[in-house]
């Protein structure tokens, strides 16, 4: 049995981004992940292959990732709200040039500077924030230990694949404290990538004077995306204690409120609902088939999100059934379980 | 890109790329270095050396290459950008770098204008000078980056050349990488032709070179 801490999520992330092998940070504080940046920089008093650099800003916390990664360094990000905004021209050369560019994400509520906690509200951003195709590896966990284990895949992901991959959460789970352990089974991590070094001469565009040859790019970036995302879809179907083929109504919830869901499945269990819980950890690339194959069966889904609507706009994006589709969406606000109870018993 | 991808007729950038070049081979370094490009007529540079190169975005390069050099202390990192990039929508990032006195050589193109998006106004652009942008005459005066960059920063070399001086512009490159080896911020401004932009043929194009030169002092800060 491996040994139970006390963490929060700040300190969770640091000790993932350490496991995962990064040696450098570039960041800007803004809550809620400025202790994440703190946290780092305690660490690297005691472990001197740490490094980090606070930068002016978050767009030069971003091209500063994208140097260190050019340069063989696993360097990583971490911001939140107006600096996930800025954060989005480097995004967008690691697009371009596929990068294995890591940003760790903590949702506030927005839009401008909104409030600090919960929300839900940087999906579409986290995907679609640059000026391409929103081919990026979004992970969003709804616990610590998950926070743990989706950090080490964002790293490995990211250096594996080679799109930008970002570790999506939001402030109420940076400030969780939860009882804590490693996962049982060690997770390897995927070999460095040094872009350019002295071995061989490299000369690395993102600019491109024939359109054809971009169109001709993108069609292969968008391939390996889905070739990749058969390898790395994920998420969770909670069943409570139903089994599969007498489940009616679907609820549809990620991230922390996916946590909050499960707790609500359980309680209409008792209430003799036949509800289930289906929880994408992959928000990009979305789990569309595991999606529809479920849904198929399903009289009602109910989409629950501290947004208006954006994790309900994906679902709609990738649902090929015309299921009744409605649910609770609060921005900037925690979602409560008796509301997702009290959603589901009201629906005839 | 508005233009084919390769520098103009009598454009100053491949002076400037090619002095740059002799010093490395001379050094033996040409294998250490690695040169990131703005966004700007330097991107043109990509596959113009014998080096690593790499794009980044308008602006950004500096802070690029302070991510390269710090993941690989042992390269020799140059930022090549444009007067606009540099001194306009990248400043901030180039004062910090300054600042923080981040082992890196910034090369600054100057040619009074934005010539790759077809000759605007750009921070050093001379005071009444035409631009698309400017029609009737600059109304500003120009700024000069490397006073703000010697006020932040006592330990950089700092200089600014031209490409019709290639003796000189040559002897503070070879100082900024010197700089860069000692641990130190660089910079080298070169003032530099852009007969397109400035609508100049032959002689002419020297004799606005030299009209800049009035307005920005050559030498080292
Ligand atoms: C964020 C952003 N804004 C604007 C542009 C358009 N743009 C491309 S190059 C350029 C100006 C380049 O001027 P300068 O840095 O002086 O370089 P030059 O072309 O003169 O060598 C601009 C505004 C861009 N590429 N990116
Ligand atoms: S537009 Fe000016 S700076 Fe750009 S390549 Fe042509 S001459 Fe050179
Ligand atoms: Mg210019």
């Amino acid at each position: 049995m491996l040994e139970k801490r006390f963490l929060n999520g700040h300190e969770v992330l640091v000790e993932a981004c350490i496991d995962a092998g990064a040696m450098q940070m570039f960041g800007y504080p803004i809550t809620p992940t400025t202790e994440i940046l703190s946290g780092w920089i305690n660490k690297s008093l005691q472990n001197k292959n740490l490094h980090c650099l606070q930068t002016e800003d978050e767009v030069a916390a971003g091209f500063a990732v994208c140097g260190a990664i050019m340069a063989g360094q696993k360097a990583f990000t971490a911001t939140a709200g107006p600096g996930t905004v800025l954060m989005q021209d480097a995004l967008s050369m690691a697009d371009g040039m596929r990068l294995p560019f890591v940003a760790l994400i903590g949702q506030r509520g927005g839009p401008s500077s909104g409030t600090v906690i919960y929300s839900q509200q940087e999906v579409n951003l986290a995907i679609h924030g640059g000026n391409g195709e929103g081919l990026r590896i979004v992970l969003s966990p709804s616990n610590l230990e998950e926070m743990y284990t989706l950090t080490r895949k964002v790293f490995n992901y990211a250096y594996k694949y080679r799109f930008p991959s970002i570790l999506l959460t939001d402030g109420y789970l940076l400030k969780t404290r939860q009882s804590f352990s490693l996962p049982e089974t060690k997770i390897e991590n995927q070999k460095l990538l040094a872009l350019v070094d002295e071995a061989s001469q490299k000369n690395i565009r993102n600019i491109y004077t024939l359109e054809k040859e971009l169109m001709s790019e993108l069609e292969k970036n968008k391939q390996d995306f889905e070739e990749m995302s058969k390898e790395i879809v994920e998420f969770e179907i909670y069943l409570g204690d139903n089994s599969l083929d007498e489940i009616e109504d679907l609820i549809i919830a990620h991230g922390i409120v996916g946590a909050v869901a499960k707790e609500a499945v359980d309680e209409l269990n008792k209430q003799n609902k036949k509800v289930a819980l289906f929880r994408p950890i992959t928000l990009s690339p979305f789990p569309k088939d595991e999606l529809n194959k479920l849904a198929k069966k399903i009289k009602n889904i109910f989409v629950c999100e501290s947004s208006l609507g954006q994790l309900h706009d994906l679902v709609k994006q990738n649902l090929e059934v015309t299921t009744k589709i409605s649910g609770i969406f609060k921005p900037a606000v925690g979602v409560e379980v008796e509301e997702i109870v009290d959603l589901v018993l009201s629906n005839k | 890109m508005s233009k084919d991808a390769k520098f103009c007729m009598g454009c100053g950038h491949p002076i400037v790329l090619q002095t740059l070049y002799k010093i490395l081979k001379n050094n033996n370094e040409e294998q250490k270095s690695v040169l990131g490009l703005d966004i700007g007529c330097s991107l043109l540079a990509w596959d113009f050396l014998q080096v690593n190169t790499f794009q980044t975005h308008h602006g950004r390069v500096t802070p690029t290459m302070v991510g390269f050099k710090r993941a690989k202390p042992d390269s020799l990192s140059f930022a090549y950008t444009g007067d606009g990039g540099a001194y306009s929508i990248g400043l901030q990032s180039l004062l910090w770098a300054a600042k923080r006195n981040d082992p890196v050589t910034v090369i600054v193109v100057n040619n009074s204008v934005y010539a790759m998006t077809g000759g605007q106004t750009a921070p050093t652009t001379m005071k009444d000078q035409i631009t698309l942008t400017a029609p009737v005459g600059n109304s500003e005066e120009p700024i000069d980056g490397l006073a703000l960059v010697r006020a932040v920063n006592k330990k950089a070399f700092v200089a600014r050349s031209s490409v019709n001086n290639p003796k000189q512009l040559q002897e503070y490159l070879q100082k900024a990488i010197e700089s860069q080896k000692q641990g130190n911020f660089s910079i080298v401004e070169v003032l530099s032709y852009c007969p397109t932009s400035w609508k100049t043929f032959g002689v002419e194009t020297n004799n606005f070179l030299e009209e800049l030169k009035k307005v920005f002092v050559i030498g080292e800060y």
